[in-house]
């Protein structure tokens, strides 16, 4: 039985491989870029993990990676598609600054072409880093994009770092001190600042540490205080932490495992931060995804009020200005990040509780 | 058997005891029925109920929540200006009525005043087009809260009629269903919104003019498409597990026995017994809704001018942050109000009908 | 045996202080356990039973306090423990093996971390030394394929798997006390009486002295020296085995033992115990079954009822075994 199965499964295996070899194979030579056939060459190597990996984390990995190379491909669709249906096009001859510009447009975006043809190109210059040209500006947006990027990958960065670190810190102190003074502050002050939206709390804290108490310069390129933006990005997402922190710790501390934890003669302190904290974190990690993404969005707000100058700003200026493939450009470009930072979530999430099983 | 401690009372002989040979009479029925504590017998609603009116901080919220409602429902009674248009005296529009402070008056009005007229005091000041900005924040405040209820509205509907289809049918219905709430899932939801608000903004705007929709304006409408379109997975996921769950449980088995009908069953059994998972949702989706229309607003694709919101308020004040503080101060506090009183409401919801928290 | 017993409880008390008020859930339990004996203590849900256990163990939760009693091991109070001491106490002398083997393993861990765990923090033993003794316990409670278990996870395991593992964890360190609090509740009926054979024979092997707490009398009818029997927080009855089961004089203990289901007396009726538990947030005076007993006398209602020799070894608390007794002693005056 489990023989004929094998073999069975062995020549699945086998099939499955000749398939994917022609299809390479056409690939390569119908495909004219580079990174095109690479897509293509892992995209059927993770198909065939998925199929075939004996190691169910390993068969995760794959689904999961394919699920999110797919979620891409479906908002750069959407992206384009819904910016194509604007009256005139995303690059229709009033918006052009100059016939220059228009000329280069025509003969990048390949207008006289179907539309088809021309989502095909615009994936094709995607994949080679290439998000098209500002109608606004002119200049490159994957310049645009890579040069701003730094600051708000720098802010980004910080608050969610600060957030996770400060979220778990308080969390766990305001389970450890249930119904004392430190949980009551702590969770008023969390429960406060999830409820204030990120451009009134970096509007006050400007008002306040900036213009009235003068604390921290307003930020310039000489000048680059990144505190009160991180600050301003920060509180909210670690606010959710510090509750989600709380309600996870208390849970598992009533778990009947800690119990044998401490039954086993383990240390206090020992119990808390092995055995409570690990199985408390699970919560966590899944919120890193969307974290990231309130952050990217959170971005654009904070950046716009602080003029940083970084991704944020230049989105919402492109949004001002209605300026159609550097908003495109940057959505593509965002999203791409909230994926990624999903996909690593839910991959570390699979790692840490080996008891979630993916079918 | 081991020696039993010399510690524990030696051993008594009945006679030893002394006692009352009338008491040992057996006791009657009544007498044993006195002794078992009767406890309240009570419902799920309304021993829920019991509990939300317990909790200081929901019964808080609640009266919040009211007196902003009332407020809202009637300040536009009884305050003689409008939200658009400019102030009035005495038929002239005053042009000298601008940026004024709390409770002041402009100088015809003041010379209105002192000729014994009745001007109705500008409670929150006036705005830079000489409006009068109490009425305009209590109008901000009715979009605002429109937008969270109806936003809330669609995703209710949209999420549980998804969802109990889903959860019901099972199978391969089922999966594919689940797979497109998966694939829409992992879309990143604020972006979307820009997006489509971009777009719609664009297609939308000439069709509207001269229909009722056009006070909303196309960003709102496409923030509802938005929320139509993306935002209910979250509550077809909620619903379909529900189903799932009670699905399997033997009332609905026995109810299939008897032959009910699919609509009946999920009507009559499996419905009321989401219900409150799905309420508590739904609460806490409102001041969700209410976030993503500031945030929108604050990057220019908000409600359609001269109409206001809370988010459009506060984005307009902080142009003249510095001079006039206090402008950004009466929306930043509403929205946060409004906000923190639906969580907090949520949170006592939760605490109190949530079937998996109750001991 | 005139030396100090291995294990001795006296007129202990533990309530648990909550919103609603203070829960007395163990209202002066005495007991003691000798070296290498196996007593058991029975009792419905919220009898105290497991709270008792807990409080010797001291791993009540954050509400729960010990307020009245000692427990002596080897005659030293363990009550006035240290934190520290308490933490070398637990799982070296004393061990404990909880009902439910589905939650009690951490799920974030290997099976061979926890149980490394457990042997590490008692012992000094090198890394070999600590996996082979892994290995050992494992094979000791008849775990197949330890090697390959100790690299798993506790949800790859079945029920009974990691109640044994639970079993090799508790006894890792050569405890003297091993306190099961309804190790088989949650198991397959196949299952238990596999755990409750693998009990006793590793008891045979170890030598340690077993606390087997559970709600059911049949399971450990013919596993106990001693039996307990507890409603209310209180002793009902206490003696060897023989005497609960075959002379019981408190109405509880007849009542569990009516409501065994026999397989020889075969047209018999279960008998349940009417009623619900008592209420331990307002514990009535009087004694705390009266309300359910169909015996119950004006007495009841109104005075506790004393522990009271019935022989030797067994004692009871129950109004109606004192008249019973008066009865006796007087027919046997005028006899």
């Amino acid at each position: 039985m489990e023989l004929t199965e094998r073999k069975q499964k062995e020549r699945q295996l086998l099939w499955t491989t000749a398939i994917a070899i022609a299809v390479f194979a056409v690939g390569w030579f119908t495909l004219p870029v580079l990174s095109e056939r690479i897509l293509l060459g892992v995209v059927l190597v993770l198909i065939a993990g998925a199929l075939f990996f004996t190691n169910d984390t390993g068969r995760y990995i794959c689904k999961r990676i394919l699920l999110a190379l797919l979620t891409v491909f479906i908002i750069a669709a959407i992206t384009f598609f819904t910016m194509n249906a604007i009256p005139g096009g995303p690059f229709s001859k009033e918006k052009a600054p100059s016939a220059a510009v228009q000329a280069v447009l025509e003969e990048r975006f390949h207008l006289n072409e179907p539309v088809g043809k021309q989502f095909l190109l615009y994936l094709e210059g995607l994949m080679q880093g290439n998000f098209g040209i500002s109608t606004k500006t002119g200049r490159e947006i994957s310049t645009t994009i890579f040069e701003s990027f730094g600051i708000s990958a720098k802010l980004g960065g910080y608050a969610a770092l600060l957030a996770v670190c400060l979220g778990v810190v308080l969390g766990s102190i305001a389970a450890l001190n249930r119904a004392k003074a430190a949980d009551r502050v702590i969770i008023f002050f969390t429960t406060l600042f999830v409820a204030v939206p990120s451009f009134i709390m970096a509007t006050m804290l400007l008002l306040v540490f900036c213009l009235q108490l003068n604390w921290f310069p307003i930020f310039s390129t000489e000048n680059q205080s990144y505190v009160l933006p991180v600050v301003a990005l920060m509180l909210s997402p670690m606010s959710y932490i510090t509750r989600l922190t709380k309600t996870s710790m208390l849970d598992v501390l009533g778990q009947d495992y800690i119990r044998t934890a401490r039954a086993k003669g383990v240390k206090q302190w020992l119990v808390i931060f092995k055995h409570a904290l690990r199985n408390a974190l699970i919560p966590v990690i899944t919120y890193v995804g969307p974290m990231t993404a309130y952050i990217l969005t959170g971005s654009m707000v904070v950046e716009s009020v602080f003029t940083t100058g970084g991704l944020g700003t230049k989105f919402v200026q492109g949004i001002t200005n209605r300026d159609y493939p550097m908003i495109m450009g940057t959505t593509i470009f965002l999203a791409t990040l909230m994926v990624t930072a999903t996909l690593l979530s839910d991959l570390v999430y699979k790692i840490v509780d080996p008891r979630i099983d993916f079918d | 058997m081991s020696e039993y401690n010399p510690n524990v009372p030696p051993k008594k002989r009945p006679f030893s005891l002394q006692l009352d040979v009338a008491k040992f009479e057996p006791a009657t029925d009544e007498e044993k029925a006195q002794r078992e504590v009767m406890r309240e017998s009570t419902t799920f609603f309304k021993d829920g109920m019991r509990k939300l009116f317990r909790n200081p901080l929901a019964v808080g919220s609640m009266i919040v929540l009211f007196v902003i409602l009332v407020t809202i429902i009637i300040a536009p009674m009884f305050v003689p200006y409008s939200y658009s248009g400019m102030i009035t005296v005495n038929g002239k529009r005053d042009k000298s009525a601008k940026n004024l402070p709390p409770f002041t008056y402009s100088k015809l009005e003041q010379e209105a005043i002192d000729a014994g007229e009745y001007v109705f005091p500008h409670i929150f000041g006036t705005d830079e087009l000489c409006r009068d900005y109490f009425i305009r924040v209590i109008y901000g405040a009715r979009v605002s809260l429109a937008v969270g209820f109806f936003a809330s509205l669609i995703v209710l509907v949209i999420g549980l009629l998804y969802g109990s289809i889903a959860g019901y049918a099972g199978g391969k219905t089922d999966l594919i269903m689940m797979r497109i709430v998966d694939i829409i899932y992992s879309l990143p939801d604020t972006l979307m919104v820009i997006l489509l608000s971009v777009v719609l903004d664009q297609l939308l705007g000439q069709s509207l003019q001269n229909t009722v929709l056009a006070s909303i304006g196309p960003n709102m409408l496409s923030m509802f498409a938005v929320f139509g379109l993306l935002y209910w997975v979250g509550m077809a996921r909620l619903v379909r597990g529900q189903i799932l769950t009670i699905k399997n449980n033997e009332y609905v088995l026995a109810a299939q026995a008897m032959g009910a009908k699919p609509r009946r069953i999920i009507r009559k059994h499996i419905l009321p017994n989401c219900m409150s998972v799905i309420i508590i949702s739904t609460a806490l989706q409102i001041p969700s809704a209410i976030f993503t229309e500031s945030f929108l607003s604050f990057i220019g694709l908000g409600v359609q001018a001269p109409m206001p919101s809370l988010g459009s308020l506060a984005n307009s004040a902080r142009q003249a942050l510095q001079a006039y503080p206090y402008k950004m101060v009466f929306p930043a506090v509403g929205i946060c109000l409004i906000v923190l009183s639906f969580n907090l409401l949520g949170d006592g919801l939760r605490d109190a009908f949530d079937p998996k928290l109750r001991k | 045996m005139s030396n100090t017993p291995l294990l001795q409880v006296r007129n202990l008390h533990t309530s648990f202080f909550t919103d609603a008020g203070e829960v007395r859930a163990v209202n002066g339990i005495s007991y003691n356990l000798d070296a290498g004996r196996v007593l058991g203590i029975v009792g419905e849900s919220g009898s105290g039973k497991s709270v008792s256990a807990y409080s010797v163990m001291r791993i009540l939760t954050d509400t729960g306090r010990v307020t009245e009693g000692e427990v002596l091991f080897k005659g030293e109070d363990i009550l006035k423990y240290s934190p520290q001491q308490m933490q070398k106490f637990r799982g070296s002398r004393i061990s404990i093996i909880f009902q439910d083997p589905m939650t009690c393993l951490n799920p974030t861990f290997s099976i061979g971390s926890q149980l490394r765990e457990a042997i590490r923090i008692h012992t000094d033993r090198n890394r070999e030394q600590v996996q082979a003794r892994a290995l050992e316990m494992l094979q000791l409670v008849g775990v197949n394929e330890p090697e390959k278990r100790l690299k798993q996870y506790p949800h790859e395991l079945s029920g009974g798997m990691r109640q044994r593992v639970m079993i090799a964890m508790a006894l890792a360190c050569e405890p003297d006390i091993l306190i099961a609090d309804e190790p088989t509740t949650a198991l397959d009926v196949t299952i238990q009486a596999q755990i409750l054979e693998l009990m006793q024979s590793l008891q045979k092997k170890m030598g340690m002295a077993i606390i087997m707490i559970t709600h059911d009398l049949g399971v450990i009818a013919d596993m106990c020296d001693e039996i307990i029997v507890m409603y209310g927080g209180k002793v009902c009855e206490r003696g060897t085995a023989d005497e609960i089961f075959y002379n019981p004089r408190h109405e509880y203990t007849k009542g569990l033992i009516r409501s065994i289901p026999r397989i020889t007396e075969k047209h018999e009726k279960l008998v349940p115990i009417a009623g619900s538990p008592v209420d331990l947030l307002n514990l009535p005076k009087g004694c705390a079954f009266a309300s359910r007993c169909d015996h119950a006398m004006k007495i009841c209602l109104e005075q506790q009822p004393e522990e009271v020799w019935v022989n030797d070894c067994h004692i009871a608390a129950c109004w109606n075994n004192v008249r019973q007794m008066m009865q006796e002693e007087k027919d046997g005056e005028n006899a």
